[in-house]
């Protein structure tokens, strides 16, 4: 096999031609099949119950006596409940369902002793289930997005050793001399995640730090979970699957460079926005609002990057339900994030802080971005894990439709009820007095979480159909003698 | 870009470099805030405005001493309200109020009534779980002890239709035992009030459990009523 000349065409379908290459990456999608399956299995399972704490956390805004009298189901705890699942439930999951096989096919390598990668995944599982049942029971812990209880955490941390080795052993282990984009974001993930983790655990659990130095780590931990944990697997994911499905490399390789190491350099001040008016030294506030204004450089780098690769291959890339989900979630990388920008800027975030503008963001990048990719992800490696085809079109067209367009709407309404909460919240008149009491900014906000309880309906409906199509591809039997033919949305109704 | 020591020690060193500037030298800077009273003192013993003072002698500047025999703040929780932290915890209060004041003319704090001076690091000294909440679908806590009474709080927390009607907070009656008042020695003193159109029947009474009581004394000493050197109210 000839070296080729360079990153462009090492990653070009085109010269994935070769037999050999063909084999190999089936050896891979053939060592990944039993810990895919399993990672997809428990992912979907937490996709589900996810939505399910949503649910009952989006309907207790408009109706507070639903199920009032639980203790277990309080708002405060149901909240939590959802936020962990998914993060840690179906987030982590499909990570480790859809990274350790994307690192392989790329490092040309297969996945070795799966079997740990499995026990790991069964560890992890038990933990997050123990986390989720402890926060129910009362043993949460009061720091937003590190809520597991501390029974949890030593499940949790020797299941990531178990997991996350094999991803950093893969690229130890890579035959192809060629390193793309999407390793080092990869590489980079699996190695911020657990020290991110770590230093939250010993700071903010076990050794917990003084005064609001804990508010200062809190935020410093959950702004790099989505921003150095979610974010940089959904964009190597985007950048492997974008120009492997279209069938044209990446539009720059000098981009993804900038781009990568940008982020790696500003993300992490970021999250002290989430603090700006607090009590907080004025230095540090200032210095995440400058990182999270220099976000603006990778955004704009990758986005110039991945939307150059689809620009001009729209019709084609409708058709496959893998670009349309991870188009949708890239664009929506590019919008989330020069939005979370704007949001750090002190005059932008008196209005947005405290209300749920914050919450539509949240939803925005967590959900329209990372989820989307990673459905769309899902599409892609699914058949060649099993060697089987998504049986419904039509289920991945309403699995698309309705998650689609349920979570673009849960955004505009958290967005403009959210930013309209913030200028009513904050509007004091000449007297100095406020303007609208505080219950009427709430009762104002009625008819905006009823509409987000129904966007949230249309994002389950969406998830039923996926959970649905999944199940149903895993139990049927190949037929021999049809040969198998992608599953495209090209005759859709 | 190929190597794997190289990629690492970037991705290593670009977190370690937040790391150290937001958690390391946040710590350094508010990791050994102690108590002070109102008004520091220079080494003379006269009192300083703000927390530093130039000494006269070396010219450098150096942090004021608290002023003896005043009393120094904030204070450490004890007992039941120390309790009542953890079931604010557990409810996940956080998600809904705050326990921030911002200063004023940034949002509408002062206005709202939430308090009357900007809360700055040293009020959180003590607190083992720094609960500064990102969303106020309620109302902020910092002074909430100043507020209302301890039935108030009660009637609140049991049903908030009573105190704050089309509240969409949760009611937390699980925190209260609803029984029937004793025929041999009447009602119980713990009872609380609770009005006729909210009261579950004739013949019952309501009484705050433990965790009711830990977690109203807790909301009752929210306050940051006192002032600091690094911060005076508006006179």
């Amino acid at each position: 096999m000839s070296v080729p000349a360079s990153i462009a065409t090492a990653i070009d379908p085109r010269t994935e031609s070769p037999e050999a290459i063909r084999v190999r990456l089936s050896e891979v999608d053939t060592s990944m099949k039993v810990p895919g399956v399993f990672f997809m299995i428990s992912a979907l399972f937490w996709l589900m119950a996810g939505t399910v704490f949503a649910l009952i956390a989006a309907i207790k805004f408009h109706n507070v006596d639903f199920l009032g009298d639980s203790e277990a189901f309080t708002f405060g705890r149901v909240r939590s409940a959802h936020l962990n699942a998914m993060i840690y439930g179906w987030g982590t999951n499909v990570i480790f369902a859809v990274a350790p096989w994307i690192m392989g096919r790329l490092c040309r390598t297969r996945i070795r002793f799966t079997n740990i990668l499995v026990i790991g995944g069964v560890f992890w599982n038990i933990g997050v289930t123990i986390g989720i049942f402890g926060i129910l029971a009362g043993d949460k812990i009061g720091v937003e997005w590190l809520e597991m209880p501390a029974y949890a955490t030593p499940l949790l941390a020797i299941a990531f050793a178990c997991t996350g080795v094999w991803v950093v052993l893969l690229f130890r282990w890579r035959e192809s001399g060629h390193v793309y984009v999407s390793q080092w974001y990869f590489l980079a993930a699996f190695f911020w995640l657990p020290w991110l983790y770590t230093i939250a655990q010993i700071m903010l659990v076990f050794e917990p730090a003084r005064g609001v130095v804990q508010s200062l780590t809190n935020w410093w931990f959950a702004h790099n979970v989505l921003g150095l944990w979610l974010t940089p697997i959904a964009l190597g994911a985007a950048y492997y699957l974008i120009p492997k499905v279209l069938g044209r490399p990446i539009y720059s390789y000098y981009l993804s460079v900038i781009g990568f190491w940008s982020l790696a350099l500003f993300y992490n001040w970021a999250g002290v926005h989430h603090l700006i008016g607090g009590p907080i030294p004025a230095w540090l506030i200032s210095a995440g609002t400058v990182a999270s204004v220099m976000m603006v450089i990778p955004v704009i780098v990758v986005a110039i990057n991945h939307h150059m690769t689809v620009v001009g291959l729209h019709k084609e890339g409708w058709a496959s339900p893998t670009i349309r989900f991870v188009v949708f979630g890239a664009i929506n990388y590019t919008a989330v994030s020069l939005l979370g920008s704007a949001m750090a800027l002190r005059s932008v975030n008196e209005v947005t802080h405290f209300t749920h503008f914050t919450v539509g963001h949240a939803h925005h990048g967590v959900y329209s971005f990372f989820t989307m990719i990673m459905f769309g992800a899902v599409y892609y490696m699914m058949p060649r894990l099993l060697n089987r085809e998504w049986p419904s079109a039509m289920l991945i067209s309403l699995h698309w439709w309705a998650t689609a367009v349920g979570v673009t709407l849960m955004v505009v309404v958290l967005s403009l009820g959210g930013w309209i909460q913030g200028l009513r919240l904050n509007a004091i008149s000449d007297d100095g007095t406020v303007v609208y009491q505080f219950m009427e900014v709430m009762e104002y906000l009625n008819p905006y979480m009823v509409m987000r309880s129904l966007t949230g309906v249309l994002i389950t409906i969406g998830h039923v159909a996926f959970f649905i199509n999944f199940f149903w591809m895993l139990c049927q039997r190949p037929d021999p003698r049809t040969p198998a033919r992608p599953t495209l949305l090209t005759n859709e109704a | 870009m190929r190597s794997l020591p190289l990629i690492f020690l970037g991705v290593f060193f670009t977190l370690a470099l937040s790391w150290v500037g937001i958690v390391l030298v946040g710590h350094l800077q508010l990791g050994d805030l102690e108590p002070a009273s109102a008004v520091l003192v220079n080494q003379e013993a006269e009192p300083i405005a703000g927390v530093f003072f130039r000494d006269d002698r070396t010219g450098a500047y150096r942090m004021g001493a608290n002023q003896p025999g005043e009393p120094v703040f904030p204070i450490q929780l004890t007992g039941s309200a120390q309790r009542g932290k953890r079931i604010y915890e557990s409810m996940g209060c956080i998600y809904c109020h705050s326990q921030q004041v911002r200063r004023q003319g940034f949002g509408s704090d002062f206005e709202r009534g939430w308090g009357d001076r900007q809360s700055v690091p040293r009020d959180y000294i003590h607190h083992e779980r720094v609960m500064l909440g990102t969303m106020r679908t309620g109302p902020d806590l910092s002074n909430v002890g100043l507020r209302y009474s301890e039935l108030w709080q009660h009637q609140h927390l049991f049903n908030p239709q009573i105190t704050s009607p089309g509240s969409i907070m949760p009611r937390y009656a699980f925190l209260y035992e609803v029984r029937p008042i004793s025929e041999d020695r009447g009602p119980s003193p713990r009872a609380i009030q609770i009005p006729d159109a909210f009261h579950p029947g004739p013949g019952l009474e309501v009484v705050p459990t433990q965790r009711a009581v830990d977690l109203v004394a807790y909301l009752m000493n929210l306050r940051q009523d006192y002032d600091l050197p690094e911060i005076r109210r508006a006179e």
